[in-house]
């Protein structure tokens, strides 16, 4: 039948620590090459994103030198448009400014963006689908309606006419993205509530006494748990072509460079023809933090249906 | 002493084409420390009657009719939160149908337990209530450190072990198990049941015990209560119910079940299907399936009739008993039947043109 214990010493140890509980979540990507690559990528970009600019900490009077050799926004720090060299390995810009510590600075735009508005719209998506899913009845009529309405709207008009009455700010791109971004995992996690309600351990749950709160929280939610962590990994993915999008349209917050403002900039200076050096970077890094992201989604994914782990 | 006082009981569900009566008008007082077996096909109504008890019903389903008094708690009034704080669990626990989906697979089992445990009684430390959870595990027989096993980690007879520890954590006053053993082969069977008995003398609670298997129901319950279209039928005491019942459909299920003493007994089973339960009407319910009705049968409802010592059964011809008894014994009584209501042409007519003639 099923799974007898063959030994007691088989057993991971339950206090072993947090670091033994990361190794756990870890073991999925064993054995999966892009699932790794990806995990790679991604941390490389955290690290860098991490370490953009340089820490001053003040009572130890202690600097730590950020990766990117000159400011980004310091001008003339190199000639106009000039071709990658040993001082300026991706060129510089019209305005003489560094790509390379541009590039850099503008992985922190991405990663803020990326993880906060997934994580924003994941935790509504998720709210809203548990709610909607578990109560039934009118509370669902009304909640799937709000995300039928969502569903309709465009993302691009949306955003635009909400930053240009806003302001451009990250905060209001990320509110944007996020307004936008829940209705997909909303409508996923729905589905599997209404799944796990029926099971049998929910019953027990109310047969025990536990109140809706409870079960809801405490049971459900854990068990639809990684199809939500799939959601955001592909949230992130999407937000950060949002915001590119954005940017490039010139809705960027003027203040923080990203990626996409990088690449709007290039057209804006019309020099999108010859310095490939300032285009290709910010366009590859964009690819490639999707593709990480993706690559990770897709091991996740795995953990989610099964069914995926014996092809 | 009553314990629990079912009274004229209805639970309804709503369907497209009226209402289901799972439960219609059933009355059925356990003591304390008693075991009372309800017996029936499926589909006719025993797990919503048990749910009835602690309310756990689903959104379409509604207690129309009648009063649930546990111990001297009308449970039929009570609010939501009352119901969670005072009843479920801390008084009327349940051993589900199939224990390993009863688990929460994201929890350890001693988790679960533990979140019981201190759930009902406020100021239990963590400690202490693991503590509790392993020494039960103990007593069920199943190793204590596989109290941080995941549910799927255990076998099936294994978890329904856990399930009966996770049932008598808290020592409830009444277990309503539902089909506890269905899911096992009847070595597990018979061990499970030992052990379910066992703790319940051992904690003096009253259970009630549903299932389809009569072997099951004689092996632990003092009384039986033999449950029809959403009726009790007949209830009585164990051994009355095995060797003298009075109901067609009691002596009809008796005779599906093999007798291990009889070498040549040919089992005969009960022909066609339980009764549609939407809007049944008038009459008794057995009546299309069973081989004595009569006329009466078809028109009325039987009233339950007692036959002393707590012997009541629902059937107008269960005055003719030793008829009834040694008919039922044959096959053909049961084979050679005509199915369905019996043609009358009196009942065609009017009766006013039967009088003028």
């Amino acid at each position: 039948m099923s799974t007898e214990r063959t030994s007691p010493t088989d057993r991971t140890e339950t206090d072993g620590g947090t670091l033994e509980f990361i190794r756990s979540k870890l073991e999925i990507f064993e054995g999966d090459r892009l699932g790794q690559i990806g995990l790679g990528i991604l941390c490389s970009f955290i690290l860098i994103g991490i370490f953009a600019r340089p820490y001053t900490i003040d009572f130890l009077n202690l600097t730590i030198p950020g990766l990117a050799p000159h400011d980004p926004a310091e001008r003339a720090v190199g000639g106009r448009l000039e071709s990658p060299s040993g001082a300026h390995p991706l060129g510089t810009t019209h305005m003489g400014r560094d790509v390379l510590s541009q590039l850099i600075a503008g992985t922190r735009v991405t990663l803020i963006v990326g993880s906060l508005a997934a994580f924003m719209a994941v935790f509504i998506g998720t709210n809203v689908g548990l709610i909607s899913a578990y109560f039934g009845g009118w509370v669902d009529d009304v909640l799937m309606r709000i995300t039928d309405i969502v569903y309709g709207v465009p993302f691009l008009p949306f955003a635009i006419v909400l930053v240009a009455i806003l302001g451009s700010s990250i905060v209001n791109i990320i509110v944007a993205i996020v307004l936008i971004l829940w209705r997909s995992t909303a409508r996923v996690i729905r589905a599997q509530v209404l799944s796990h309600k029926q099971r049998p351990y929910v019953e027990s749950a109310q047969a025990i006494g536990a109140s809706h709160t409870r079960i809801m929280y405490r049971h459900i939610l854990p068990n639809v748990l990684p199809l939500t962590f799939l959601y955001a990994a592909f949230a992130v993915a999407w937000a950060v072509i949002a915001e590119a999008s954005l940017s490039f349209l010139g809705f960027g917050d003027p203040n923080m460079l990203s990626w996409g403002e990088m690449i709007y900039n290039v057209y804006t200076a019309n020099a999108i023809r010859e310095a490939w050096w300032w285009v290709f970077p910010p366009g590859i890094c964009i690819m490639l933090f999707v593709m990480s992201v993706f690559f990770i989604g897709r091991t996740l994914e795995k953990e989610v249906n099964p069914e995926l782990q014996h092809q | 002493m009553t314990l629990l006082d079912i009274n004229g009981l209805k639970t309804y569900y709503r369907a497209d084409n009226g209402w289901v009566r799972a439960t219609d008008d059933v009355s059925l007082s356990i003591d304390r420390g008693e075991t009372v077996g309800l017996v029936g096909e499926s589909g006719s109504g025993k797990t919503t009657l048990a749910k009835s008890i602690i309310r756990l019903l689903s959104d379409n389903a509604e207690i129309v009719d009648g009063s649930i008094n546990f111990d001297g708690t009308e449970v039929t009034e009570l609010s939501d939160k009352e119901l969670r704080k005072q009843i479920r669990w801390s008084e009327i626990s349940m051993i589900p149908q199939n224990a390993m989906n009863g688990f929460d697979p994201v929890y350890t089992v001693g988790q679960q337990i533990v979140q019981v445990i201190r759930h009902h009684e406020d100021g239990t430390s963590k400690k202490e209530a693991r503590e509790r959870a392993r020494s039960l595990f103990d007593e069920l027989g199943i190793e204590p450190d596989r109290v941080d096993d995941y549910p799927h980690q255990f076998s099936g007879g294994m978890a329904q072990r856990a399930m009966i520890a996770l049932a008598l954590a808290l020592s409830p006053s009444l277990v309503l198990a539902d089909e506890p053993t269905t899911a096992l082969d009847v070595v597990i069977q018979d061990r499970i049941l030992d052990t379910i008995k066992e703790m319940q003398e051992e904690l003096n609670s009253a259970m009630i015990m549903i299932t389809h298997d009569m072997s099951v129901v004689s092996e632990t319950c003092d009384r039986i209560a033999v449950v029809y279209g959403g009726r009790i039928v007949e209830i009585a005491d164990t051994e009355t119910i095995i060797t003298n019942p009075r109901h067609p459909y009691t002596l009809g299920l008796r005779n599906a079940f093999p007798d291990i003493n009889d070498d040549d007994q040919e089992l005969i089973s009960i022909p066609g299907t339980p009764p549609e339960l939407v809007d049944p009407g008038e009459g008794c319910r057995f009546a299309p399936r069973c081989p004595f009705a009569e006329q009466e049968c078809w028109e009325e409802t039987p009233e339950a009739e007692s036959y002393g010592d707590g012997h009541a059964v629902e059937c107008h011809r269960a005055d003719e008993i030793d008829h009834l008894q040694e008919e039922a014994g044959k096959k053909e009584t049961w084979t050679e039947q005509d199915l369905g209501r019996p043609e009358d042409s009196q009942s065609d007519q009017p009766e006013e043109v039967m009088l003028d003639d």
